[in-house]
């Protein structure tokens, strides 16, 4: 039997490759929907829509099912197949792929959440960096949700790479917002919910890569090694920081 | 990574008309590191069965003290392959075997060896449990009595009844020792047939296939059993039951047409082989 074939065959007891293919198929709809949960928490932030806000908010129980679903799945899989190698290793991908993605719902809820109290709030100065940073983030699900329906541990690490714009973004979003504040402290509020949007935003990244590296070791076996490029290391020190000993009482 | 498994495959093509077809590279680790002696090592051994080409060219390493674990489909060689260990194929007429294999560095299949001494020092245990027609007493007082390993009759009953504690049987069956052997349970004949292996204090204990006739209560006390003897025996065991390869071994080698495809931590086999034709096989998708 050559290399291919055997890459490509099917369990001999059908049933179980058909759990396993439904398991992915679980993963990509909960992924797709907490992406298409991100998009909707953006759009109603950048749109000031509260009510689309809202349906995000209800919608990120589904997501939460979702993972509850994947949990039962995977227990039920190991108790009656009792899954080796890369099968064992795809069930206990799909649970921590399933957590992440979770998370990433939550973080997505928490964005459309504040958007919705800053939509009482009078509207801010545009901020140049967040559309970016969600739309850099948004890219990072989709394609590590490709990735892992294609089993490309390359597209993988592509992701776990990007992710440093993402880190740098958030830290210059950081600088920007501060700054508003000192200009004017009304702007404190609206710009303290910003800072913590992109927190979120910032997280979701996070977990995108926690996904990559879960993918590398559904595919290869082995962890995936070395230390994540981070941007400037998250230098939070602003450029207007006052010397020393010039504080205000 | 999964440098071995493109590396093992590739030489599959080119063993080509010319020549008899070359042994597969083995994925993992199938010898053992510098430092580390084998209890058995053999070395490009081929088993032929008249024409049939049935062991092409095994390197493997077996570790004293351990649990090694022989998987494989149907006719792949493993059982073929267990036999060569103590010479058990010499019994077949057409059975050829080539290469060599040693038990502490002396070679096996050299003609000085008794293969009656061989097989004292390389016990070996069947699928279906084959105790002789004889009491229990007998089956186990037997061996060291052909082998003169006791003399009196007092040091006989103590090497029979050590046996068969160490077997796990020994509360099971002390007030029936007089009885005959074929009348135990399945799962007792097989650890009678145990106990009338580690009787004449054997160093190699081979299995084949030890609990494929039993049900899983008897399986797990003889997996229980094995786990113990590993303390004081090297156990080499020949099974289908991936699951059980899995609980009792240290070791896994994996054998495919006649060709040790892949042998390594049991722990690696089973979460990450290196070739993917053990990956198919322990998954489920051929065999």
């Amino acid at each position: 039997m050559t290399d291919e074939s055997i890459k490509k065959a099917e369990h001999t007891v059908s049933a179980f490759g058909e759990d396993l293919q439904k398991l992915t198929d679980m993963i990509v709809r909960m992924g797709g929907l907490a992406e298409a949960q991100l998009a909707s928490a953006l759009q109603a932030l950048a749109r000031r829509d509260s009510e689309l806000a809202g349906r995000v908010i209800t919608s990120d129980q589904r997501i939460d099912e979702m993972e509850q679903e994947v949990h039962a799945f995977v227990v039920r899989l190991i108790a009656l197949r009792q899954p080796v190698a890369d099968d064992l290793r795809n069930c206990v991908s799909a649970l921590k792929i399933a957590a992440d993605i979770e998370r990433i719902g939550d973080y997505a809820a928490n964005v459309a959440k504040r958007a919705m109290v800053l939509n009482q709030l009078a509207p801010v100065r545009h901020i140049a960096a967040m559309p970016s940073m969600g739309r850099i983030v948004q890219e990072l699900i989709n394609d590590i949700l490709d990735s892992y329906v294609e089993r490309d541990v390359r597209k993988a690490i592509d992701v776990w790479q990007r992710d440093e714009e993402v880190d740098e973004l958030h830290t210059s979003l950081f600088r920007e917002l501060v700054t508003y504040m000192m200009e004017d402290p009304r702007n404190i509020t609206a710009a303290t919910h910003l800072m913590f949007i992109a927190k979120n935003i910032e997280r979701i990244g996070d977990h995108a890569t926690n996904v990559a590296e879960t993918i590398h070791f559904l595919v290869q076996g082995t962890p995936l090694r070395g230390r994540r490029p981070k941007g400037n290391d998250q230098d939070y020190s602003l450029t207007t920081r006052q010397p020393a000993g010039e504080g205000t009482e | 990574m999964n440098t071995q498994a493109p590396a093992a495959a590739q030489s599959a093509p080119q063993a080509d008309a010319q020549q008899p077809p070359a042994p597969q590279e083995t994925a993992g680790a199938p010898l053992l590191g510098p430092g580390e002696t084998p209890k058995i090592a053999s070395r490009d051994v081929h088993v032929h069965y008249g024409e049939k080409h049935a062991i092409k060219g095994v390197n493997l390493d077996i570790k004293e003290n351990e649990v090694t674990a022989f998987i494989g489909p149907s006719g792949c060689g493993k059982s073929t392959f267990l036999r060569c260990l103590n010479r058990m194929n010499d019994t077949i007429d057409i059975a050829r075997v080539t290469g060599r294999i040693t038990l502490d560095g002396q070679d096996v299949y050299d003609k000085r060896v008794d293969v009656v001494q061989l097989r004292a020092r390389v016990g070996m245990v069947f699928q279906k449990p084959n105790p002789f027609p004889k009491s229990i007493f007998e089956n186990v007082a037997y061996g060291p009595r052909i082998h003169g390993i006791a003399r009196g009759k007092d040091e006989i009953e103590d090497i029979v009844m050590s046996s068969l504690d160490r077997a796990g049987l020994l509360n099971e069956v002390k007030d029936y020792l007089d009885q005959p052997g074929t009348g135990l349970s399945g799962g007792q004949q097989q650890r009678l047939c145990i106990a009338r292996a580690i009787a004449v204090s054997p160093e190699v204990i081979l299995m084949d296939e030890p609990c494929s006739a039993l049900d899983p209560i008897a399986t797990a006390k003889i997996e229980e059993l094995i786990d113990e003897l590993r303390e004081n025996y090297t156990i080499v065991i020949v099974t289908h039951s991936m699951q059980q390869a899995a609980r009792v071994s240290q070791r896994t080698a994996f054998f495919h047409l006649g060709n040790l495809v892949e042998c390594g931590d049991t722990e690696q086999i089973f979460t990450n082989p290196q070739h993917r034709l053990t990956q198919g096989y322990i998954t489920g998708r051929f065999g």
